[in-house]
């Protein structure tokens, strides 16, 4: 048993390691996120059955999908905002499938979350999380945990006549998240922005901060609360579209008992 | 002035009992009557040179395959599908060949089957304008269409349901010495105004039952007839209209009202000579306006007259003496036959136990296919016995 | 008088649901004119080019001077009963179901004679005023009904039976966000329908306008997405037994022409406008299709809001004309699938919404929402197919029925 992936595998086996599932169901009635309705939408997951054991195919079941790479449980590339269009490597095929698997912090905002639909988070929060658990890491994967995840529906998204409102990073925030040069950012709601993010400067300033950068983004996660906020591993490999700006993926992380 | 119909004759009456129901075809109940036809005038299929069909069941068939169907080579050959009028068109058509020389001997023979979908089926695909224009509201059938006729015909008139029931109870009394009548019960007068109503107001004694069946006759010249010894008829005068009256907007008077001046103007007498009356019955109020029509009394009159007259074999005014279609039944085209077939006989004498005393003179007249909203066809015919 | 239509007790679970029948169906060529008319609530006969004779039954030369060009014209309306008669026995299965059954025959101030059925308030002698109908079977049907309406008139079941009226009966409006859906349903409850369901696509997006249906009456906001399967499978599963009409009111929009464009909104419309409608058709159709007999509140009709660009498109929204075009095909097939059921499906062609944003550049006219429920509602009452709503689809529909070339001409060739 000399082999560190040998080892991981008995202590899968034996439950002294777990896998969280941080992802949400791809159904039909996920949110997606809304823009100004001139603009192109994100396509919302549908299902179509091809058959059923059925007329249509006797011995088997199977669908076809539609949705966005932005649609659900996703992963943002580089390549998905403006400020990353010339990033090398910045598509889902292109990204080193190194950086799909490492370590992840969780910066705990349930709390202020459950106060304020626009609770923001702010470099005095990260620094007051640092000052417990340590500097965050170079390269490791920030999630911002809001348990935004257990609300459904129209709460969700929480549209009002003014656009959304749900969580976010200021843009010092992320400022000082890329000082710290994190590999990503993600959050439980449909966005790695605040809901009302258009209003920053930049506008968006976790796409546009992050992707400028080369980072990567991750959305609509769940199950945040089931994490340590240091010492768990995420794996997100996003789906190797030709050319993607993200996918619909599988989050897992793995933890010790 | 028309032609007479010197020198051709009528021969060979043939009824073939009527049944309901029958699995047989139209060709089976027209070979029938073909046959015994042949065999009164003791000929041979293959001898007959002319034949006239009427049928509505003979489908996907013409006539043209009852020809290969029965193994004749007929030099003449016609269909009549004036339905109720078929009887008399069919004669006079025959007539006039065999007077002209193009054919000797026209077997007319007119028959139908009946199944137990055959009157929805006939009905559905009867006419382009029923169809269209019948059919769709309420598909009473022609007991609707007869209804709508004698409603207008009460109100305009008068008549009451007491005397359509005259003819029909008449009518019964008559058919009880038919041996192959299809009703075979005494009708009387109160059963005939208690019994269901069809469509108001026409009740269930004012229609024909639908069955299977065929009659036939056989048209040859004179001299032929008297060398064989067959009884036969002559025929005194016809006529015959198609559409008549057009825009009257219901039918209370038929075809016959057209042309029935000269069809006593050819016979040479009015109707006072007359013996005895076939009238086309598919309802007593149809009879009634061929009372009227044919010149037996006026417009309007024929309750009057009605009330007034005996109508059974032995009264003084014989009308429908085997039963007519209300007691006989009505078996399709051969209806348009019944009449004239049973005519032959009474003025042949060989009429049985319908048989009028001295029957010389008989009127037959026709009326058939409703079209759209009344009947179109309508014809006539003086017959004589040979001595008349 | 007529009774008033009475409400519907509780269906007994264990009786058997009962197959609709219909009335004859075949027609010759010239007599399917007469559902033309009827599908678009005109009084019309063919009318002889030459001699101006009114041809009844309908055919194929002139009864007066056998002229052949005998083109379809409104006529007079009015006449007499010459005659009735109660139809007691019937081999037809329709008809026999519904013993005793009254027929005229009616003397057209027109012209012809004609076999009609007969309203029940009117008889031999009276003057009446024409109509043609659809009947169950589809096709186009004389009835005679009284020069007056009176009050329940609509109530009488021969005449019910030609309608797809919303009295007492309960109806699906599929998006309730739809410009018109609020006024639809408050004209369908004015109407006297018992209960309006409204479909609200993607609840997790909030709408503003959702609080005005709020407290209404005989009124449910279920979750309905046209675009998604399973919703429409859910739905239908809940209350597909109990939609006796249905309104399609989901309808996507964007401006653009074919070039210049992607196909990312084009691929939208087709979704919501035209597979939405065939979701829809295939989740409720069959159920709807299977109730057309189901008593008082039996299934009657499905409704779409077509926009009249489907005829022919405005170029500056191509696609979403071309969606329109093809959900109108499919709107076709469906009439015929529909056909032995009875089950009718009525079509209202619009213009531009007033107050649509999508729309707003175009000058007027446009139609209202109200004018939309008002037009839905009529052609529902009437049993029509074909219902034209606002001046714009008025417009369009006619020169589209006179000459489609020339319209398309006018539309893309410098018309002026």
């Amino acid at each position: 048993m000399s082999n560190i992936i040998e080892a991981l595998a008995g202590a899968l086996a034996s439950s002294a390691a777990r896998i969280v599932d941080l992802t949400h169901t791809l159904d039909p009635d996920f949110p997606v996120i809304v823009l100004p309705p001139e603009f192109g939408q994100c396509a919302r997951f549908r299902m179509e059955e091809v058959s059923a054991y059925d007329h249509r195919g006797p011995a088997w079941k199977w669908h076809n999908l539609t949705m966005n790479e932005h649609t659900g449980t996703h992963f943002d590339a580089p390549s998905h905002w403006v400020s990353g269009k010339d990033v090398p490597n910045g598509a889902v095929d292109e990204i080193d499938p190194s950086v799909f698997i490492g370590p992840v912090v969780v910066i705990d905002c349930s709390k202020g979350a459950a106060q304020n639909d626009d609770y923001e988070l702010t470099p005095e929060i990260i620094e007051d999380w640092e000052a417990q658990h340590g500097l965050i890491p170079a390269d490791v994967w920030v999630l911002m945990r809001t348990d935004w995840s257990k609300k459904s529906g129209a709460d969700y998204l929480n549209m009002a006549k003014d656009g959304p409102h749900s969580p976010g990073p200021t843009p010092a925030a992320i400022e000082l998240l890329l000082k710290r040069n994190i590999r990503g950012f993600g959050t439980e709601t449909v966005g790695t922005d605040a809901g009302q993010g258009a209003h920053y400067m930049p506008p968006y300033p976790a796409h546009y901060l992050l992707h400028g950068a080369g980072k990567f983004g991750l959305q609509c996660l769940r199950n945040l609360d089931l994490l340590p906020p240091t010492g768990a591993l995420l794996i997100a490999p996003p789906l190797k579209i030709k050319g993607g700006t993200g996918s619909p993926l599988r989050v897992l992380a793995l933890v010790t008992a | 002035m028309r032609r007479s119909y010197e020198g051709v004759v009528l021969t060979a009456p043939v009824s073939v009992p009527y049944v309901r129901y029958t699995n047989e075809t139209a060709h089976w109940w027209i070979a029938k009557a073909l046959r015994e036809a042949l065999a009164i005038i003791r000929m041979t299929p293959q001898e007959i040179d002319g034949l006239s069909v009427s049928s509505f069941t003979l489908a996907p068939d013409t006539p043209v395959g009852l020809t290969q169907h029965f193994g004749i080579s007929p030099r003449w050959l016609d269909t009549v599908p004036t339905g109720g009028a078929c009887g008399v068109a069919a004669m006079r058509r025959a007539a006039r060949a065999v007077q002209a020389g193009d054919v000797d001997v026209v077997a007319c023979v007119s028959g139908d089957t009946n199944r137990i979908d055959s009157f929805r089926n006939l009905l559905s695909a009867f006419s382009r304008f029923s169809m269209d224009a019948t059919f769709p509201y309420g598909f009473g059938g022609p007991n609707a269409s007869f209804a709508l006729l004698q409603d207008a015909y009460m109100q305009e008139f008068g008549a009451t349901r007491e005397d359509f029931g005259h003819i029909a109870v008449a009518q019964r009394a008559n058919a009880l010495h038919c041996p192959h009548a299809m009703m075979k019960k005494p009708l009387t007068l109160d059963q005939y105004m208690d019994a269901r109503m069809i469509s108001d107001p026409i009740g269930l004694f004012d229609c024909v039952m639908s069955c299977a069946g065929a009659e036939a006759f056989v048209m040859m010249r004179e001299d032929m007839a008297i060398a064989k010894g067959l009884p036969f008829a002559r025929i005194a005068s016809t006529i015959e209209r198609t559409n008549a009256f057009p825009d009257d907007p219901i039918q209370l008077r038929g075809g016959w009202a057209v042309d029935i001046d000269d069809l006593w103007a050819m016979a040479g007498h009015g109707p006072e000579a007359i013996d005895l009356l076939q009238t086309y019955d598919d309802y007593p109020v149809i009879s009634m306006m061929q009372f009227e029509d044919l010149g037996f009394c006026g417009k309007g009159e024929g309750a009057e007259f009605v009330r007034k007259h005996d109508l059974t074999i032995g009264g003084d005014f014989p009308h429908n003496t085997s039963g007519g279609q209300l007691s006989v039944g009505q078996a399709g085209a051969a209806g348009g036959y019944l009449g004239l077939v049973e005519a032959i006989r009474q003025v042949t004498a060989q009429a049985g136990g319908t048989q009028v005393e001295n029957a010389r003179r008989a009127l037959v007249s026709g009326f058939g296919v409703i079209n759209y909203d009344r009947g179109l066809c309508s014809s006539a015919a003086i017959i004589t016995g040979a001595n008349a | 008088m007529t009774q008033s239509l009475p409400f519907p007790p509780k269906r007994n679970p264990q009786k058997p649901t009962q197959v609709p029948t219909v009335p004859p169906m075949v027609r010759s060529r010239a007599a399917l004119g007469l559902g033309v008319m009827a599908a678009q609530g005109r009084f019309g006969l063919q009318v002889c080019a030459q001699c101006q004779a009114v041809q009844y039954p309908p055919r194929d030369a002139c009864l007066k001077c056998l002229n052949d060009d005998l083109p379809w014209q409104d006529v007079d309306p009015t006449g007499r009963v010459l005659a009735e008669t109660t139809i007691r026995v019937s081999p037809e299965p329709y008809f026999r179901e519904r013993m005793p059954w009254r027929m005229g025959s009616v003397k057209l101030n027109a012209g012809p004679v004609v076999n009609c059925h007969l309203h029940g308030e009117v008889g031999r002698g009276d003057m009446v005023r024409m109509a043609l109908k659809l009947d169950k079977a589809g096709q186009g049907v004389l009835i005679a009904l009284q020069l007056e309406g009176s009050e329940n008139m609509q109530d009488d079941p021969v005449l019910r039976a030609m309608s797809c009226d919303p009295k007492r009966r309960r109806v699906l409006i599929t998006d309730a966000r739809a410009p018109m859906a609020l006024a639809l349903t408050q004209a369908l409850l004015n109407a006297g329908a018992a209960h309006v369901f409204l479909g609200e696509p993607e609840a997790w997006r909030r709408w503003p306008e959702r609080a005005a249906y709020a407290g209404m009456e005989n009124v449910s906001i279920v979750p309905l997405d046209v675009t998604d399967v399973s919703s429409i499978t859910k739905l239908s599963a809940e209350i597909g037994g109990k939609v006796d009409i249905l309104v399609n009111t989901a309808s996507f929009t964007r401006p653009g022409g074919v070039m210049g464009n992607d196909t990312t909104f084009a691929r939208d419309a087709f979704e919501v406008n035209t597979l939405g409608l065939m979701r829809l058709a295939q989740g409720f159709g069959p159920a709807m299709a299977s109730r057309v007999q189901d008593g008082v509140n039996s299934a009657a009709a499905f409704v779409n809001i077509l926009s009249v660009h489907g005829l022919m498109p405005d170029p500056a929204y191509s696609a979403f004309g071309a969606s329109q075009a093809a959900a109108r095909s499919i709107t076709q097939s469906l009439r015929s699938e529909f056909r032995g059921s009875g089950l009718r499906v009525i079509n209202v062609y619009i213009g531009a919404i007033e107050g649509d944003p999508w729309f707003s550049t175009l000058p007027p006219p446009k139609v209202t929402p109200n004018a939309i429920a008002r037009a839905t509602v009529q052609g529902l009452v009437g049993g029509l197919e074909e219902v034209t709503c606002g001046d714009i689809a008025k417009d369009i529909y006619a020169r589209w029925q006179n000459d489609a070339g020339l319209l398309e001409r006018e539309i893309t060739g410098g018309g002026s």
